[in-house]
């Protein structure tokens, strides 16, 4: 079931950046931070702990380490202290993260 | 029963204090663990869980025959743990490497290890692997390792459950821990004995005292006579955040707990008390990590802490029985955790003077006096 | 930001660094791009503009993105830039690390769409973004100030459910008279409070057993009690206060010695007027060492910059004390209100020690029930809590637990919690990967 955002679209200030977010292509002002265009986006949780809950940004300041995502690649990335960019592309974080580079994934 | 006249008390509720607590409670003695206060010295909050056996006296045969007999006897102990505590502590035992990115070090490592199967016959069993052998079975190992030794009767625990269990055992066998109990003089009382003076003024009594007080013990020792001094060694040590995937390998500097993350560490120091982290350390382990695998890159290290480990002046354990005061023996050693298994049973036995009892004259402390002496 | 003024303007070398990508720490978040746009988030957050314009004519060197990761004696500072560390070694350090949102656990707060009040602040402030259907809970002025800036910004919150008590009040009001030093402040306060009540937003006053859970669609039901009856409400954002109290981990990191504030129920760094803590060439000033709001928080960074001048032999005890004496004053007038804000917006024993079902350690899974049963298991203190439970091992490393692991060692009482020694607060203060620290270089640089 799609979770709308719990959030008013942000005012748009002129530029933008697109990014890819689980497939889907999200625009976003410049200079605000990933954390704000997910929730912008939806309200649906951007992470699931080791234990499968459903988590999604707190703090918005980096002290509480929920916003976790995977940024073009970059697994367990902090979507508060992470500026929008474009062409970015953006997963959710399941679990624990993996190795990169590794032969067998 | 009895509670508060114990048969015996043993100072320290650590790793070491709480396998000798257990050893005693399974042979039917009434034990009260003293155990010190939050902020003490404590090697058993902050170490791998390694039960290693490679290059263990590779120098002294008394100690390769405690350590092979302890690493024999850890699957059964795991077990009587479980039943005991309800706690899997995670033991694995699949084997252990050294990784060497110096083949000068390497050689003199194989020359350890081959005096060590000299002195434990069919009881070890280790190979030496080349480097490149190494990347063909283990693919990501690094270009910079030059090769390997291999040892399949090494493994590790999970340190922190395995204490959680050791305490939660205790109980379950009926001894008593009090916590937040530092002890400050043990006293031989007239008429047989000891009276413990504890640091918030009470006082406690004991038919038997064991010293099991790690770095904390020092003070007390030297009250009952014995002249073996331990001293702090610093190891530092690097937690990453956990992975979904496992390491395919065990190393005694490398090793992945069963939540996911990865501890980095081996080193040692001697700078007194001081359990802090040091940049240059953490730096160096970082890069030995790297270099021994380097898909380790681009994981992220959560903290970096330093552990004081117990060391007597040779390295090797102590077990003595106190000469001056019958009664009160003195438990010390590093590698708490390789031993555990000895001290919850067989040392019991020597503890009681039984005929079962191992003998462990190799690890009294009148080898520091006559060293002094000489 | 006025440290490094008042330290650059006094002719120190300043080197100013900060995780955030625009300077302005949280209070001032994001001042210098938002200003024209949203008059609505006050004059007060406007006024961090000249502290903006004064730092970049000052002469400081600012980094940002900078995330200081170790602090170490003979004043090393080890931080990381786009992936890259350095060691920057200076003759004198400042810590200004701010403030923290004091956890606030309790049945359901892990859920998407619970956030804290400041967090609603920051996406208002950086992207002025505002939550719809949304209800405030908690105490404290920000709760006020959050609610008064989405009036004026037309987005109303639903409800504000407040947890303080006529108790609380009464035990504030014999700090009252030392307030009425801060009038303009308690004014301020007053003239949020009157906007609510002119907005119309529905309080529920005496509020306590909070919890949330939510269903398929995401909305959130919150359930509370308020003046003895059972409340509900249905929000799509639930936001959270209980004060702010000081980010103290680099501090403590960096081996200062630390004191309980018993009024303001957590702990700060020890240190003296010009913020000189125990480590010779370690200073602290800010909320980070004492919750004082922006004003205090701006006079204490000058004294501390005087006092770092003063240290380098700059400036003469004299002139320091002279040029001191404004900010002094300033300190003054705005700690005087602190006693009366702390007694009467203080957390309730049912945040600090809360219910067995209440996930503790966000990071690591950790309830409250764990935590009760470890301690009668023998885990006797908040060190042996995170070795054995993990509570705190996560990489947030206790910012969003400590307070509640040492609010149930002591069961709530506030008395107690200052004899629980928190644990050891370790480097690096924010994860960096191995790569990273193992390319560090030494790379010496005076900076004063």
């Amino acid at each position: 079931m799609i979770i709308v955002s719990r959030f008013q679209p942000p005012p748009k200030t002129g530029a933008t950046a697109e990014f890819e977010y689980e497939g889907a292509s999200i625009t976003a002002p410049q200079g605000i931070s990933l954390a704000a265009a997910l929730l912008a986006h939806s309200g649906a949780y951007t992470r699931q702990t080791a234990g499968g809950d459903a988590r999604a940004a707190f703090c918005m300041m980096g002290v509480c380490f929920e916003c976790l995502v995977e940024v073009d690649g970059v697994p367990n990335t902090q979507a508060c202290m992470t500026q929008v960019r474009q062409g970015m592309v953006v997963k959710r974080q399941i679990g624990l993260r993996r190795l990169n580079g590794c032969n067998d994934s | 029963m009895n509670r508060t006249n114990p048969e015996i008390t043993v100072v320290g509720g650590g790793v070491v204090g709480l396998s000798v607590a257990l050893g005693l409670l399974l042979a039917g003695r009434r034990v009260h663990v003293l155990d010190g206060a939050d902020s003490d010295a404590r090697a058993s909050q902050g170490n791998f869980g390694l039960v290693w056996g490679q290059g263990k006296g590779w120098n002294y045969a008394p100690y390769a025959k405690w350590t092979s007999d302890a690493l024999a006897a850890w699957t059964a102990f795991a077990r009587k743990l479980a039943d005991l505590s309800g706690i899997d502590v995670a033991l694995d035992q699949s084997g252990g490497f050294e990784f060497f990115t110096d083949a000068a070090e390497m050689q003199e490592f194989a020359a350890m290890l081959a005096q060590q199967q000299r002195h434990l016959g069919n009881r070890f069993s280790h190979e030496i692997i080349t480097g490149d052998d190494l990347r063909a079975q283990m693919p990501g190992i690094g270009g910079g390792v030059v090769g390997a030794s291999f040892s399949q009767m090494d493994g590790h625990v999970n340190p922190l459950r395995f204490l959680r269990a050791l305490r939660v055992a205790v109980g379950a066998a009926g001894g008593r821990v009090t916590m937040d109990a530092p002890v400050a003089r043990v006293v031989p009382a007239t008429g047989g004995g000891f009276d413990l003076a504890m640091a918030n003024g009470r006082t406690s009594r004991a038919d038997k005292v064991v010293l099991c007080a790690g770095l904390g013990a020092t003070a007390l020792a030297a009250d009952l006579g014995f002249s073996a001094r331990v001293a702090p060694q610093r190891g530092e040590l690097l937690i990453t955040e956990k992975l979904h995937d496992r390491l395919p390998f065990l190393s005694s500097t490398i090793r992945q707990v069963d939540e996911g993350g990865v501890q980095i560490g081996g080193t040692k120091a001697d700078v007194g008390l001081d359990d802090s982290e040091t940049l240059d350390v953490m730096a160096g382990l970082a890069r030995h990590a790297v270099t021994v695998y380097p898909p380790l890159a681009d994981v992220r290290v959560v903290r970096a802490w330093g552990a004081l480990r117990v060391m007597s002046p040779d390295g090797y354990p102590v077990y003595a029985r106190s000469s001056l005061y019958p009664g009160a023996y003195l438990v010390t050693c590093h590698s708490g955790v390789t031993l555990a298994p000895l001290h919850a049973s067989v040392l019991a036995d020597w503890i009681e003077g039984t005929s079962a009892a191992p003998d462990l004259e190799a690890f009294d402390d009148n080898r520091f006096a006559i060293s002094t002496a000489a | 930001m006025s440290a490094a003024i008042t330290a650059a303007d006094g002719g120190l070398r300043v080197l100013l660094l900060d995780e955030q990508a625009q300077p302005g720490g949280q209070i001032y978040r994001n001042v210098g791009a938002r200003l024209a746009t949203h008059s609505w988030l006050g004059k007060d957050y406007a006024s961090g503009l000249r502290l903006l314009d004064a730092l970049a004519q000052s002469g400081a060197t600012v980094q940002f993105g900078a995330t200081v990761w170790r602090v170490d004696s003979g004043s090393r500072v080890v931080w990381s830039q786009n992936g890259i560390s350095q060691v920057t070694t200076a003759s004198h350090i400042l810590l200004a690390s701010g403030a923290q949102e004091r956890p606030v656990p309790f049945p359901g707060w892990t859920l998407p769409g619970v956030m804290t009040a400041g967090a609603a602040q920051i996406l208002m402030k950086t992207a002025g973004m505002l939550p719809k259907d949304a209800v405030l809970a908690g105490s404290g002025p920000l709760l006020y100030l959050v609610a008064a800036q989405m009036i004026d910004a037309g987005c109303p919150p639903k409800a504000l459910v407040e947890t303080q008590t006529p108790h609380m009040m009464l035990r504030a009001l014999p700090h009252l008279p030392k307030a009425l030093l801060s009038a303009g402040t308690l004014l301020k306060g007053l003239g949020l409070i009157g906007k609510i009540r002119a907005a119309g937003t529905r309080r529920y006053k005496c509020a306590s057993s909070f919890a949330a859970t939510s269903d398929d669609s995401g909305m959130i039901n919150f359930s509370f009690r308020s003046k003895g009856r059972l409340e509900n409400l249905t929000c799509a954002v639930l936001l959270t206060h209980q004060g702010v109290i000081p980010s103290t981990h680099i501090s403590h990191a960096a081996g200062i010695t630390h004191e309980w504030n018993a009024a303001q129920v957590a702990f700060q760094p020890s240190c003296d007027i010009w913020g000189a803590t125990d480590r010779p060439g370690l200073h602290v000033a800010g909320d980070g060492a004492g919750i004082g709001g922006a004003e205090a928080a701006c006079a204490a960074g000058t004294l501390a910059a005087l006092g770092i001048l003063r240290a380098s032999g700059n400036i003469s005890a004299d002139t320091r004390n002279q040029r001191a004496t404004t900010a002094r004053a300033t300190l003054f007038r705005t700690r005087a209100i602190r006693p009366f804000l702390d007694a009467a917006y203080a957390p309730p024993a049912e945040i600090l020690s809360p219910p067995d079902q209440t996930i503790i350690c966000r990071c690591e899974d950790v309830t409250a029930r764990a935590i009760r049963q470890g301690m009668s298991e023998g885990a006797a203190g908040h060190r042996q809590i995170k070795t054995s439970l993990r509570a705190g091992m996560g990489p947030c490393q206790g910012r969003m637990c400590d307070s509640t692991v040492r609010g149930i060692l002591s069961a709530g009482k506030t008395s107690r919690m200052g004899d629980i020694a928190p644990p050891r607060a370790r480097t690096p203060i924010k994860p960096i990967t191995l790569g990273e620290m193992a390319a560090l270089t030494t790379h010496s640089e005076d900076t004063a």
